[in-house]
C-alpha cells in the first residue's frame, strides 16, 4: 500500500474514513458471527433476537460505506492504488453483508434446534469448532485489510479449504443420523444449513482476502486454482 | 524505465532511440527510449518541466528554430526508417508529416478558408479544386465543418475557443500528417468543447498516430491507449494506458497519478 499522503488532505481524510468504516463493519460482523455460533452451540437462544436485531447495523454499514465509495469516486477520480482501493471495498462490503446475513441464518438456526429439537446433539461441538475456523478466517481477513498484508490474505485463502472439507464432513454424519433415524430429519436438515452458513462464512472471508490482494497488488486471483 | 509485458504490440511508428535534448548546457531529456505505435493515441504525462512538452517538439524539429539546441540519439520514423532529427532531413519535410496542435488556439489572422489552405499553399498547391476538396475533407476531419461551411470567408479568430481549435486541428490535418502532436489541446478550453476534442481524437486516431501532451490526468486515461510518464527528463514509465492508471509499475509513477507528494 501507498502509505505517502496526497496533496489533499481531505482525500486522504476520505479514504482513512472508508477503511475505518469497513473496520468497524467487519468487526460487527465478526461480533455477529461469534454470537450465532455461540447460541447454537451453548443453546443460550436468548442473544438470536439481539443478533437478528443487529443485522440492520450491519447492512446499514453497507449503505454508509457504498455512498461515501461514489462520493470518493465522483469527487477524486481515484487512479492506481487509491482505485483498487475504493474498488475493493465495494466489493468487501458485499461480502461482509452477506456473511452477517449467514450469522443471521444460523441465529435463527439455533433457535430453531433448541427449541423444537428433536435431537440431542453430540454434534454441537464439531459445527463449534468449524465454526470457530471460518471466523478466524474472517478475523485474520479483517487484519489483511487493515495492514494490506497479502501473506495473511494467502493463508486465509488456504484455510478455507479446511473448512469445506469439514463441512463436506459435518454433513457426511448428519446423513448418517437421518438415515439411522427419520424422526432427526428436521433437525438434522437445520443443522446442515447451519453448517453451511458457516461454510459460507468461510468462503466470504476467502473473497475478502482475494480483494485484499488486488487491492495491495493489482493481481486478481479470484477463480485461479490453486496457484495462489 | 520499466516496460509492461505487452502480448500484442502493434506495429511502430516512430520510436525514440536513445534520446538526449540539451537547452545549450541544460539536458532536458535523459536517454529517452520509447516506441510510438501506429494509429494510436500515446499520452505524456508528468510535473511541469519534467520534459513532456520538449519531448513532443522534438518530433517535428520545433527545436530547430533556437540556437544552442542541440539533439542526441535518433526518432526513427515508419515505415522508412528514417531519423527524424539526422541533420540531412528537412525539417519542412518533417513537419509535413507530423503535424502539431498548441495549447492555445493559434488561427492566423485570416479567414476560416485560409487558415486550413495555408499548409497546402506553402507546399505548392495553387488549384482551386484540389484547395476545396482539402479544405473541406480537413475540416469534417476535424469535426467543425457542419459548423463553419456556410462562413469559410469568415476572419477565423471570430469562431470560438472551441472551434478555433478544432480548426487548428483541420489545420493540421490538411497536409495528411502521418503522426499528429498534440501539447495540451484542450488545458484553454471549457468541458464542452474539450469533450468535442477529446472526441475527435478517439475519430482521429483510425487515420494517424497520436501523441499528446496532457497535464489532466483524467483526459490521458480517457483518450489514450499507452501512457508515458516523465519526470526531471526521465521517462520513468511506459505501458498500457489501463496498466498505468491501474497498476503502475513504478512508485514515482504511482504517486504521481494519484496525486501523493513523494
Amino acid at each position: 500500500m501507498n502509505e505517502s499522503v496526497h496533496l489533499s488532505k481531505q482525500f486522504d481524510e476520505d479514504l482513512t474514513g472508508l477503511r475505518t468504516h469497513v473496520l468497524e463493519m467487519g468487526g460487527l460482523v465478526e461480533a455477529q458471527a461469534r454470537a450465532a455460533i455461540h447460541a447454537y452451540a451453548s443453546g443460550d437462544t436468548a442473544a438470536v433476537k439481539d443478533i437478528v436485531e443487529n443485522d440492520y447495523r450491519v447492512n446499514g454499514f453497507e449503505k454508509i460505506i457504498d455512498e461515501e465509495t461514489i462520493h470518493v469516486v465522483a469527487k477524486r477520480q481515484p487512479t492506481a492504488s487509491d482505485l483498487r482501493l475504493v474498488m475493493g471495498i465495494t466489493k468487501i462490503v458485499t461480502d461482509l453483508e452477506r456473511i452477517g446475513d449467514e450469522a443471521k441464518k444460523i441465529a435463527k438456526g439455533a433457535r430453531r434446534v433448541h427449541e423444537h429439537g428433536q435431537l440431542t446433539l453430540p454434534r454441537a461441538t464439531d459445527v463449534r469448532h468449524v465454526a470457530d475456523e471460518a471466523i478466524a478466517m474472517l478475523h485474520q481477513a479483517l487484519d489483511s485489510f487493515a495492514r494490506l498484508d497479502v501473506v495473511k490474505a494467502a493463508e486465509v485463502i488456504h484455510a478455507d479449504t479446511k473448512v469445506d472439507t469439514e463441512f463436506k464432513a459435518l454433513v457426511r454424519q448428519l446423513i448418517t443420523y437421518m438415515m439411522e433415524d427419520p424422526r432427526t430429519i428436521t433437525t438434522a436438515i437445520d443443522i446442515v444449513w447451519i453448517c453451511r452458513s458457516v461454510e459460507r462464512i468461510g468462503d466470504h472471508a476467502k473473497n475478502v482476502a482475494e480483494h485484499v490482494i488486488y487491492i495491495a497488488e493489482g493481481r486478481d486471483i479470484r477463480h485461479a486454482g490453486k496457484e495462489a | 524505465m520499466q516496460q509492461i509485458e505487452n502480448k500484442e504490440v502493434p506495429p511502430l511508428k516512430a520510436e525514440a532511440r536513445s534520446l538526449n535534448f540539451f537547452y545549450s548546457e541544460v539536458q532536458a531529456l535523459k536517454n529517452i527510449n520509447m516506441p510510438i505505435y501506429d494509429k494510436k493515441v500515446t499520452a505524456l504525462i508528468g510535473p511541469s518541466g519534467c520534459g513532456k512538452s520538449t519531448f513532443l517538439r522534438s518530433f517535428n524539429r520545433m527545436h530547430d528554430l533556437y540556437p544552442g539546441n542541440r539533439y542526441e540519439g535518433e526518432i526513427r520514423f515508419f515505415p522508412d526508417n528514417t531519423n527524424l532529427l539526422s541533420p540531412e532531413v528537412d525539417p519542412i519535410e518533417v513537419r509535413m508529416r507530423v503535424g502539431m496542435v498548441f495549447q492555445k488556439p493559434n488561427p492566423f489572422p485570416k479567414t476560416i478558408f485560409e487558415n486550413v489552405a495555408y499548409g497546402l499553399r506553402v507546399r505548392g498547391e495553387k488549384n482551386r479544386r484540389v484547395l476545396d476538396d482539402k479544405v473541406e475533407h480537413a475540416l469534417k476531419g476535424a469535426a467543425i465543418w457542419n459548423e463553419v461551411k456556410d462562413r469559410l470567408q469568415d476572419l477565423a479568430p471570430n469562431l470560438s475557443g472551441g472551434q478555433q481549435q478544432r480548426l487548428c486541428i483541420a489545420r493540421a490535418l490538411a497536409t495528411d500528417p502521418e503522426l499528429l502532436l498534440f501539447d495540451e489541446p484542450t488545458s484553454a478550453l471549457d468541458p464542452i468543447a474539450t469533450g468535442a476534442i477529446e472526441e475527435l481524437v478517439h475519430e482521429l486516431k483510425q487515420r494517424v498516430t497520436i501523441l499528446i501532451v496532457t497535464h489532466n490526468m483524467q483526459q490521458a486515461a480517457r483518450v489514450s491507449d499507452y501512457t508515458a510518464y516523465m519526470y526531471l527528463g526521465e521517462m520513468i514509465e511506459f505501458g498500457k494506458t489501463d496498466d498505468i492508471f491501474i497498476k503502475p509499475q513504478d512508485k514515482r509513477t504511482e504517486d504521481y497519478i494519484t496525486g501523493r507528494l513523494s
